[in-house]
């Protein structure tokens, strides 16, 4: 299968149909993650992301070899952006193309659900007058 | 052995990078999870603090070396 796994300051949703598209796949399913200007009821300015690049890349790869025992996925994609974001900025994007678009549904599903809990990004978030690192006290 | 820090824990410990030199009588994950929320107690406040070696996740009784990459692992927020 082909996977295409990336963590860079910029990430295009625009590329993704072509990246994903493959002549025996008759359904491609993808989700995009952007900034949104408010959280529990305040605004919020912007998002800045962090990665251990190198960990998070092979943690992608755990999650793209699972998805990959588990549906029948001809391609897949998984990038996660780094650096600044303001909103309505993309900052993730996974998606899977298959035959039929049970797989690639389900799959597209699991991709961002295991990529929220298993990969090492960090998100902090910016408000007006304060700033905080997103889940990190309980 | 250098410890890596990121998101939280760079901000708690206030820098990017620990000198391993300083935790070389550590033999164990859980050891070095406690020898630092000892000295950075704010680490202690953390919903969870994972602690990766050569990028895999270890548990607490997994055996560190002054050879190996460490890096604190505060709970991930990406998406």
């Amino acid at each position: 299968m082909e996977t295409i796994l990336e963590i860079s300051e910029h990430i295009d949703p625009s590329t993704v149909y072509s990246e994903l598209s493959h002549p025996e796949s008759g359904g491609i399913c993808v989700f995009v993650g952007a900034v949104r200007g408010v959280t529990k009821k305040e605004k919020v300015t912007s998002l800045f992301f962090e990665a251990y690049k190198s960990m998070a890349l092979k943690e992608m790869q755990k999650i793209a070899d699972e998805a990959k025992e588990k549906w029948n996925l001809n391609k897949l994609v998984m990038k996660h952006a780094v650096g600044k974001k303001n909103i309505e900025e993309p900052v993730v994007i996974v998606g899977a193309s298959s035959a039929h678009r049970d797989d690639c549904f389900k799959a597209c599903r699991f991709l961002i659900d295991t990529l929220k809990e298993n990969v090492p990004i960090w998100k902090k978030e910016f408000f007006e007058n304060d700033e905080v690192w997103v889940s990190s006290h309980p | 052995m250098n410890i890596l820090l990121f998101g939280i824990t760079r901000d708690i410990v206030g820098r990017h990078q620990l000198d391993g030199e300083e935790f070389k009588d550590l033999s164990t994950v859980g050891d070095l999870r406690n020898h630092l929320q000892q000295k950075y107690p704010d680490l202690q406040k953390l919903s969870s603090l994972n602690i990766a070696v050569n990028e895999e996740m270890r548990e607490d009784s997994f055996i560190i070396s002054g050879r190996d990459e460490i890096a604190l692992i505060p709970p991930v927020s990406g998406g």
